[in-house]
């Protein structure tokens, strides 16, 4: 925070409104302000996409797990130490075979937190939701994505307590790659459908 | 409702636009307002489906050109303001005028971490067999409630297939009006995406989550 809002002299209407509340439902005892401290310190350090990297890295290094978060993602993402809210019910969409996953909420914001942490922006924006069921490829392209034509696109809207993550394609040219380096090429958007994982060549990573 | 909440197949708003390195918050009140959302959540002054409900009916100008955490802040005054937690003076003044209602329960630090690992499973014990089965071709109720429903505008009376079944879970309709959780057989649904759009697609298939209520058979048994 700069020191222009320290201040005060520059606080938007937000910043204004959303302090006030506070010191309100801190002074009411409806909310303890070192438990929004930890609330923020939790999803914007501790969670986040790394998590579904580990998971996806397992999943490709180890066949066995690859199986298990097929048959029951909760159990298998749970073995990992990752669960809880919005990742109560987690089910795992393997891209690859002619067919690509793409996740979505059309409804509102759900997105599976455990393993993504929270969700972009671009996610919970208008433009996505209303047009990710309908033209996919029109939102792939707008992130650079272009499938070919033979590629069957599969859209999952997310209206329940189901959360999806997908299982992205493993690159090609890691055989052997341990799951700690597999981890460095999975991004955020490969989890949610609207990318790929890295290639090899781009993170100098290496057995 | 068929509020703006329901954007799926809606067109005109342009291009998705990503943003690199994008920032978990964008302002600091966005911190502010996540935390108190998902702290006063945590008391059980109302459930998910009543956050979701708030959330929808804001006005629909409202709803589609403000940032998703302006939406959350809004419908969160809403629902204290309907339970009286706090007062329309209260939150003009930010100053405590009126005794503080009793609360459930308080999110406390130390708890933070086990409350957020447990989350709230929605699946209940299953009380009655599922009508339906993977591979039961269904289709979708027509239908228009004036209140919170999770079935999309988009997919209402069209056929589709039960793609997967996923246990019984706490039905939102009713949760959300406070009528209790009612559960019922969750599916997920794939529709042929030249059912929902014609030929003005450029998916294969979309799947919906379905509550057993939304669906019936198709065709209807003789």
């Amino acid at each position: 925070m700069s020191q222009d809002h320290e201040h005060g002299s520059t606080l938007s209407e937000m910043e204004v409104r959303v302090r006030a509340l506070e010191t309100l439902l801190v002074e009411k005892g409806y909310v303890d302000p070192k438990a929004l401290d930890e609330l923020i310190e939790t999803y914007e350090h501790r969670i986040g996409p790394h998590n579904g990297a580990q998971v996806v890295a397992r999943a490709w290094a180890d066949p066995a797990y690859r199986q298990r978060l097929l048959e029951d993602a909760t159990a298998a993402i749970a073995e990992m130490g990752y669960s809880g809210r919005q990742g109560e019910h987690m089910v795992a969409l393997e891209n690859g075979n002619g067919v690509h996953h793409l996740v979505v909420c059309t409804l509102c914001s759900c997105y599976p937190w455990p393993v993504l942490g929270l969700p972009p922006t671009w996610y919970k924006s208008t433009p996505y939701r209303s047009r990710a069921v309908i033209d996919p490829r029109g939102v792939l392209a707008d992130f650079g994505v272009t499938l070919p034509a033979e590629i069957e696109v599969r859209v999952w809207d997310s209206t329940a307590e189901i959360r999806y993550l997908v299982l992205p394609q493993r690159p090609a040219g890691t055989d052997g790659w341990s799951a700690e380096a597999l981890a460095a090429l999975v991004t955020r958007d490969s989890m949610i459908g609207t990318g790929f994982a890295l290639e090899p060549s781009s993170t100098g990573a290496s057995l | 409702m068929n509020g703006p909440q329901d954007l799926g197949g809606m067109q005109g708003f342009g291009p998705v636009h990503p943003e690199p390195d994008e920032p978990i918050f964008h302002d600091a009140w966005e911190r502010r307002a996540f935390a108190l959302t998902v702290a006063m959540g945590a008391t059980g002054s109302w459930n998910l489906d009543m956050a979701r409900a708030a959330r929808e009916s804001l006005p629909p100008a409202q709803y589609l050109s403000a940032g998703y955490y302006r939406i959350w802040f809004e419908a969160l005054l809403a629902l204290m303001l309907e339970r009286g937690q706090v007062t329309p003076q209260e939150v003009a003044e930010g100053r405590v005028s009126s005794p503080p209602r009793e609360m459930p329960r308080i999110l406390e630090a130390a708890s933070v971490a086990s409350v957020m690992a447990r989350g709230g499973p929605t699946e209940r014990p299953v009380s009655k067999p599922a009508r339906h089965a993977v591979g039961d071709r269904v289709v979708t109720l027509n239908m228009h409630p004036m209140g919170h429903t999770r079935l999309p505008r988009y997919v209402r009376g069209r056929r589709g297939t039960i793609a997967a079944v996923h246990g019984v879970h706490i039905f939102p309709d009713t949760h959300a009006r406070g009528l209790g959780e009612q559960p019922q057989w969750l599916y997920s649904v794939r529709f042929d995406a030249h059912e929902l759009w014609g030929e003005d697609t450029t998916a294969s298939s979309v799947y919906v989550d379905c509550w057993e209520s939304y669906l019936a058979s198709y065709p209807e048994p003789a």
